[in-house]
């Protein structure tokens, strides 16, 4: 079997992060439930930012975690899809609105 | 898309079936028994409650090959019940207070004693569930059948795993979701799904693939904003059924090397309150050769009622069938895991 670094079977085993460090694990591990519950936002939108953000921080374990989610959810492929796009068009437009900056540097330093 | 059993596959026998969700891998070997966790939680061995849905499976003909099926059903299998099995059938409702008749298949419209019997049960004043798969109901020769059943008060639930045509064609084959709303829209034009009509049209939900199903609530209102924006389509009920690691699914399972990560996840999300709730403790189930089942799963592996209990109609005796032992196995872990499922949907 090929060496990764990243191994789809330490998905389920996130939840031994706490075991170095109890406290802390739980607080967060308890935050992120609470989260996750239906709010002002359905558990089914919370999932497919869930999804989004999983491909910004392109996070494998979060992608497997919230692809299947969002099936289970009830989100189509098309919804599943446009939310990679928020994401893409987030980070992309993150970069590019950089770009302003870079001008705003040329205007600066040119004649 | 032939049938396992017309493509003489292995998981057409119900032993190598059960075989496979027991031990095909290491891993799947060394998960948890279904017996032991009902141990754990004192419902072991697991009782009825009381047989109040009769659900007859009249035949495994069907005019669909769907990839998920776990009856394996098809237009090649040729199982259908006799009249006299259904009369044996009349016979054990007429001396019980058992007030639902759930008839499944295949299409059960295709067996050819179906309106006889729907009319026969209509007689005895029992309450009449049809399970369509509504592509049968676009044919020529059962175009008849949603007024038959309308006039008899007949309730209809319906097979849709999905909103969309993209998911359901993979599932069911291609131009079943154009048929489908076709019959959709028939069955709201006679009355079926609309408030007050007192003709109930549920949808089933089933996952396009290996996960579960997701909240009953929350999908059924995604389907009644979809089909109502799209098509203008109306229905009652939604109810959300977990596939089973059976027959033509359990192909599925194995082919795409799913099957463990499938079983870990059911085991995993046993839920104590949805297996108090299981369909086998309020329902029977009989075969098209007049063999009694647990349920319907059970009927497709092959396992009979046992315990003492009779296993054929002709031995009909509600009072030893309700206190019968319930027959079960690994694929039981399917009707427990999260909300759990039956054929009215989750049951918690």
């Amino acid at each position: 079997m090929d060496k990764t670094y990243y191994n789809p079977e330490d998905l389920k085993k996130f939840g031994n992060v706490s075991d170095f460090q109890e406290k802390l694990g739980k607080k967060f591990f308890d935050y992120y439930g609470a989260v996750f519950e239906e709010g002002a936002l359905t558990a089914r939108e919370k999932s497919l930012i869930a999804l989004a953000v999983a491909h910004a921080v392109q996070c494998p374990y979060c992608i497997d975690a919230y692809t299947e989610d969002t099936l289970e959810k009830g989100c189509s492929e098309e919804q599943m899809m446009e939310a990679v796009h928020v994401a893409t068009a987030i980070r992309g437009g993150a970069s590019l609105v950089h770009g302003v900056q870079m001008m705003n540097k040329v205007d600066k330093l040119s004649m | 898309m032939k049938s396992l059993i017309a493509q003489s596959h292995s998981l057409s026998d119900p032993a190598v079936q059960l075989d496979v969700i027991n031990n095909h891998t290491e891993k799947i070997k060394s998960f948890d028994k279904f017996e032991d966790k009902l141990e754990n939680i004192g419902l072991h061995p697991l009782k009825p409650t009381g047989i109040e849905i009769f659900q007859i499976n009249v035949g495994y003909m069907c005019n669909m090959t769907c990839k998920h099926c776990h009856v394996d059903a098809g237009p090649d299998r040729k199982e259908i019940m006799t009249k006299e099995t259904l009369q044996q059938c009349l016979g054990a409702l007429k001396d019980s207070d058992i007030d639902t008749v759930d008839l499944t298949g295949g299409a059960p419209e295709m067996n050819p004693h179906f309106r006889w019997f729907v009319d026969e049960v209509s007689k005895l004043g029992k309450h009449i569930i049809v399970r369509s798969n509504l592509t049968i109901l676009d044919t020529r020769k059962f175009e008849d059948l949603p007024k038959f059943m309308a006039d008899r008060g007949v309730e209809i639930t319906c097979s849709l795993p999905f909103y969309s045509k993209r998911r359901t064609d993979i599932q069911r084959g291609e131009g079943t979701y154009d048929k489908s709303m076709k019959v959709l829209k028939l069955l709201n034009e006679i009355g079926y799904g609309k408030e007050d009509s007192g003709l109930m049209l549920n949808l089933v939900y089933n996952p396009v693939g290996a996960f579960l199903p997701g909240d009953q609530e929350s999908l059924k209102q995604q389907y009644k904003e979809r089909l109502w924006k799209d098509h203008g389509i109306v229905f009652n009920d939604l109810f959300t059924i977990t596939n089973l690691p059976i027959s033509r699914y359990l192909n599925f399972l194995v082919e795409s090397d799913n099957l463990e990560e499938y079983m870990e996840k059911l085991i995993t999300s046993f839920n104590p309150s949805a297996a108090m709730g299981v369909m086998c403790r309020n329902t029977i189930s009989i075969g098209w050769d007049g063999s009694l089942y647990d349920c319907d799963f059970n009927q497709m592996l092959k396992m009979k009622t046992n315990h003492g209990a009779p296993d054929h109609i002709k031995d009909w005796d509600l009072e030893k069938l309700n206190n019968r032992e319930i027959v079960t196995d690994q694929h039981c872990f399917g009707c427990t895991a999260g909300a759990g499922s039956s054929c009215g949907g989750a049951v918690t």
